[in-house]
């Protein structure tokens, strides 16, 4: 008979950013979600890159998202990709669309799993685990006192 | 009815999926299907000028090619990648054809084999965006960007856990007639789908491909060449392809793929429409996406792909049969040559040797390969030789 292993003793892979991206993070850490804006056409852009997706200039500038999104799609984590999250399940992972345009990956918290829809409104909440050594740009399903 | 290219297949191979190949390396494999390959298309090494290979060798990180050409004794005046997941086999075959046509070579192996152990995991050396920007959120592996994919469909189209079910459950019957699939003699039902457990919602496990090492090959040459092959020769009519993204959240959108794109182009250069197909050999990860592949196709309307699957005839009876080795849902997933298997099934059935699951004289073939989250997509239109 084997032993089921304890998922808390596998470590989370280790917080990964460039000198780009460093900016991003620093802003997560106090709870903004930074987005990249061209000033050459307007184009808004999530993750950050060296030069703008739409016309590649490479002039880009940082510009704060309000934090507000819908679900764009999602699904309920019981058997995560990577076997760090095993005691987390289960666990919400989404693609949120913000009001500026961009999508990106993140959590929706603060919620019971069979609540969950497409098109749900969401708004940013930040989040800082005790094993994730870094903050999390997470989101909840949108009240007015949030 | 014309080839677009002036290439054709003459020799395809396949080893039979298995769970696990324990002591066997890549390149053993490689050499294997390579063989049988060769012997299918009545070759001797010396007649193969060109190899393409895949970016997953697994004893080979680097200089890939080049291994592999040393490994077989071969020596190739055109030596390539192709790196496009799923789509990888597919990708191939066009290249092989386009290097044919130019005059680069004139006879092109194109082989893909994986050797499959449960007990050694590679770790990623991914440094990558997803890496910085999924993965911290628990975003990794394919379950949960097809879930995510799923779970749209069936939001906005109302697209059904049962109508999804029918695929594994049509595949697993066309598999009846498949022995070398890792599910032959298994049949399923609905209820089994659907009773079957959550892997990643929407997603159940019967209707997840299941890993598997295995290996697969195919052999072109010019059409002047090709006139001496044992086996009637099958053409390149058109080929079409389409990479937009990595990361999910990049993806332009959730429920039409680049697949869309992909065959529309394909279709062009064959100068052929969807009722033009006689069967289709389509890439079949999940469920959902033969159902997308169908409605991205043309075979029905956007959305409908759910409803189109539960009413239509999967089997060689069939006016449109789809996928009758019983695709990589019933067969096993052997990586990379998993895709390849959708083109090996192709060129048997349009050169009348399918064995039992022969479809009566079928003429013209869509086949698909997906590769990462239905973002790395090749179609190609086959055609049989007395076109
Ligand atoms: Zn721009």
């Amino acid at each position: 008979m084997t032993t089921p292993t304890t998922t808390t003793s596998i470590a989370k892979p280790g917080f990964v950013s460039t000198r780009l991206t460093t900016p991003y993070w620093r802003a997560a850490e106090a709870g903004k979600l930074l987005l990249q804006e061209c000033l050459e056409c307007g184009h808004l852009q999530h993750y950050p890159r060296n030069l703008c997706t739409k016309c590649w200039s490479q002039d880009l500038q940082w510009k704060e998202a309000a934090g507000d999104a819908s679900i764009w799609s999602f699904t309920v984590v019981g058997i995560p990709g990577h076997p760090a999250w095993g005691d987390e399940i289960p666990y919400i992972l989404a693609l949120v669309e913000l009001v500026e345009g961009p999508r990106l990956m993140t959590n929706i918290v603060g919620c019971a799993p069979e609540s969950v829809h497409c098109g749900q409104r969401v708004q940013l909440r930040p989040h800082r685990g005790a094993r994730d050594n870094q903050t999390l740009l997470q989101f909840t399903p949108f009240t007015r006192d949030n | 009815m014309k080839n677009h290219f002036s290439a054709e297949i003459i020799g395809v191979a396949e080893l039979p999926p298995r769970r696990t190949t324990p002591g066997e390396t890549t390149l053993e494999m490689i050499a294997n299907v390579a063989r049988l390959a060769m012997k299918d298309a009545g070759l001797i090494p010396r007649d193969i000028d060109g190899l393409v290979v895949g970016p997953q060798v697994g004893e080979t990180p680097q200089h890939v090619p080049a291994t592999v050409a040393e490994y077989l004794g071969l020596q190739p005046r055109y030596a390539d990648i192709v790196d496009l997941g799923g789509a990888t086999g597919a990708g191939m075959v066009w290249r092989a054809a386009a290097a044919i046509q130019s005059g680069m070579c004139e006879t092109v192996l194109c082989v893909l084999a994986n050797t499959r152990d449960p007990a050694v995991t590679p770790r990623s050396p991914n440094r990558n965006p997803i890496r910085e920007f999924d993965v911290p959120y628990g975003g990794s592996g394919a379950n949960q960007a097809y879930a995510m994919i799923a779970q749209q469909h069936m939001a906005r189209f109302g697209t059904t856990p049962e109508q999804l079910a029918c695929v594994p459950v049509k595949q697993r019957a066309n598999a009846m007639l498949n022995k070398a699939a890792v599910f032959h003699g298994q049949p399923i039902t609905t209820t089994d789908v659907l009773t079957s457990p959550i892997v990643m919602s929407p997603l159940r496990l019967l209707e997840v491909v299941m890993p598997c090492g295995g290996g697969a090959a195919v052999i072109l040459t010019s059409a002047r060449r090709a006139k001496d092959a044992p086996h009637p020769s099958v053409g390149l009519m058109g080929a079409g392809e389409r990479v937009t993204h990595r990361a999910l959240s990049q993806a332009p959108e959730l429920t039409t793929s680049p697949i869309a794109s992909a065959v529309a182009d394909a279709y062009a250069m064959a100068g052929v429409g969807a009722s033009d197909i006689d069967f289709l050999s389509i890439y079949d990860c999940y469920s959902i996406v033969v159902a997308m592949t169908v409605e991205d196709a043309g075979f029905c309307a956007k959305g409908e792909g759910g409803a189109w699957l539960e009413e239509h005839d999967f089997s060689i009876a069939s006016r449109l049969p789809i996928n009758p080795h019983g695709g990589q849902l019933a067969t096993g997933q052997a990586d990379l040559a998993g895709g390849m298997g959708h083109i090996v099934e192709a060129v048997h059935q349009l050169r009348g040797t399918a064995g039992e699951r022969q479809i009566h004289s079928p003429k013209r073939a869509l086949v698909t390969g997906n590769g990462a989250t239905m973002s790395e997509e090749v179609a190609l239109v086959l055609i049989g030789a007395e076109q």
